[in-house]
């Protein structure tokens, strides 16, 4: 994992649940999570797929990732090209798959954080830079046993060597 | 220092005391997954090395989300679940079994003081028999296939208090959704709820896991409950594990008290498209609808069932309705025959399906069509999750989601069982 982040804001409300991430249904389309990205907020969104550039963000209130425990939703957002959420805060379940698959779950106030806002995370300082504006955020510190998982680049690469 | 029901859980599993926000590593007494997550667990194990599951006789795997199996892919995903348990020695409940939620207490497999992971949000239902349950994602069941254990922050708890009693016509789906909509959607995120008072006790476990079921909904990683009489006596029926019940101790510390008067509740539904936005029923009454739906992992259960069979009985449904009952176990479906209650339904003019999770997660069994609104005893209204994005969901009790079907609009179950 890297310790700086770059990339554009695709800024949401509250309450974006998996369902929202991604439908259900659309698991009948394919088995394969590149091609499941398409549907990345699809229903709320549509088209959404095709303006998310790798590296950028998904910046959303309270709640981000509730409802259903599919890990489709982190995995797609991880084959989507997206590093890192940045949230207000997170649904546990939702927070323990993104961490798992590799999709850093940032907790900070997003209030100030607009959609197209060009955004620089340090993870190692700490803070979210909103570098048109001149802004800078600080974010919730992560648990260590979260830190380690991280740093390994997810949960199975944390797992792999263990016996 | 006092503890609550999920403290006390999880220093009994790891042998020592903690409390909120200690992060523990604690065995898993049971996992269980599905045919819709469970392939995506399958294949994480494999990827950390997992060659033999740790537990074998503490999981199982229900195929239930898509049965029987309306697509290819699904078809591919459930046999990789039957491949995988059968390479493992785990049981597998196949199609037409029923819902993981409702098979796995139904089966035995959850007594007091267990703590339970499962790849389905809705795990925390069984907090309804004093275990401690919680939904988890995919590679984290496959953590704990490989190693039966997994790391958890032990939560705070909100204690939830309902006093005095349901009225006549009031059920407890109605009683959650009024619950989801003050705690909110994100109210009691990362913590356990504790429910209790007059109202939760005169409950039957039917009803006491409508209520567990739905903690999700509010956010909640574990919705949890006492066990009396009423729940060793369910208990006694299913299983012959032995248990020790787990009660909050008198000065257990809880982040936040709520306290409910049962008596003030009326019948209520959430509006679409958030679960949260909840209103009396009379706020939307003559609202029309187009499909009715009675089942899943909230309101799939017996009692459910023959409380919606009570207003249906010797009734048909309005014109241009559409009701699908969907029973969530073949248990659930084998009494209600018995019953004469499936008949009730057929009768009325209603659609009876294998018993799964069938339209609830959008895949299959009754998509709406666009501009179609459907009232449903699901826990779930968000936009898509029909299957449709350009549908509605109302969330409702069984008793209203007949009741609308008998009339075409949604009605107060009320107006139709006595009660006001």
């Amino acid at each position: 994992m890297h310790d700086v982040l770059i990339g554009k804001a695709h800024k949401f409300g509250d309450n974006i649940n998996t369902d929202y991430i991604m439908a259900s249904r659309h698991r009948a389309k394919s088995l394969d999570y590149k091609e499941l990205a398409h549907y990345l907020m699809e229903d709320i969104r549509p088209g959404f797929y095709k303006s998310f550039n790798k590296g950028d963000f998904i910046v959303a209130g309270d709640n981000f990732g509730c409802g259903s425990s599919r890990e489709y939703a982190a995995r797609i957002l991880k084959e989507g090209g997206c590093n890192a959420v940045i949230g207000s805060s997170f649904a546990r379940i939702f927070y323990r798959n993104a961490i798992n698959v590799g999709v850093i779950p940032i907790e900070c106030n997003t209030d100030d954080i607009d959609d197209g806002d060009q955004l620089e995370v340090n993870m190692k300082t700490g803070h979210v830079m909103l570098k048109n504006k001149g802004i800078k955020l600080s974010i919730k510190p992560i648990p260590s046993i979260v830190q380690d998982i991280i740093s390994a680049g997810g949960l199975i690469n944390f797992l792999k060597e263990k016996p | 220092m006092g503890q609550t029901i999920a403290e006390k859980i999880f220093s009994k599993k790891i042998g020592k005391s903690v409390y909120a926000d200690d992060i523990v590593t604690a065995k898993v007494d049971f996992l269980v997954s599905h045919d819709g997550l469970g392939p995506m667990a399958i294949d994480s194990f494999k990827e950390i090395n997992g060659i033999k599951v740790k537990n074998p006789d503490k999981a199982c795997f229900v195929i239930d989300h898509f049965v029987p199996s309306p697509a290819r892919n699904y078809s591919l995903m459930q046999q990789k679940v039957r491949e995988f348990c059968k390479e493992q020695n785990i049981t597998c409940y196949d199609g037409g079994e029923g819902i993981c939620h409702q098979v796995v207490p139904e089966k035995g497999y959850v007594v007091p003081g267990d703590l339970v992971v499962g790849t389905d949000s809705h795990t925390c239902t069984y907090g309804a028999l004093n275990a401690f349950a919680t939904g988890v994602g995919s590679t984290d069941a496959a953590a704990v296939l490989k190693t039966g254990e997994l790391w958890f922050r032990v939560p705070k708890t909100n204690k939830v208090v309902i006093n005095g009693y349901l009225q006549t016509g009031v059920f407890a789906k109605d009683l959650v959704l009024y619950l989801a909509g003050r705690i909110r959607a994100n109210g009691a995120n990362y913590k356990a709820i504790e429910f209790s008072g007059e109202a939760i006790s005169k409950l039957c476990i039917d009803d006491r896991l409508t209520i567990c079921n739905m903690s999700i909904e509010m956010g909640a990683k574990a919705g949890l409950m006492i066990a009396d009489n009423k729940t060793k006596l369910w208990l006694r029926k299913r299983t012959n594990r032995e248990y020790e019940t787990i009660n909050p101790d008198v000065d257990a510390v809880y982040e936040k008290t709520y306290e409910f008067n049962a008596c003030s509740i009326v019948p209520q539904v959430s509006r679409p498209h958030q679960v949260d936005d909840v209103v009396p029923v009379k706020h939307v009454e003559g609202q029309k609808i187009q499909q009715a739906i009675i089942g899943t992992c909230t309101n799939g259960r017996l009692e459910d069932l023959r409380v919606a069979a009570r207003i249906l009985k010797g009734k048909k449904l309005a014109q241009g309705i559409r009701l699908i009952v969907v029973p969530a176990s073949r248990t659930v479906l084998s009494e209600a025959i018995e019953q004469g209650i499936i008949q009730t339904f057929v009768e009325a003019g209603g659609m009876v399906i294998t018993p799964g999770c069938g339209p609830c997660v959008g895949s299959h069994s009754g998509i709406p069509s666009d501009g179609e609104t459907v009232i449903s005893t699901a826990n779930r209204n968000f936009k898509g999750r029909s299957g449709n994005a350009h549908s509605s969901v109302y969330l409702a009790s069984p008793a209203t989601v007949a009741a609308s079907a008998v009339t075409g609009y949604i009605t107060d179950p009320r107006n139709m069982i006595g009660g006001c």
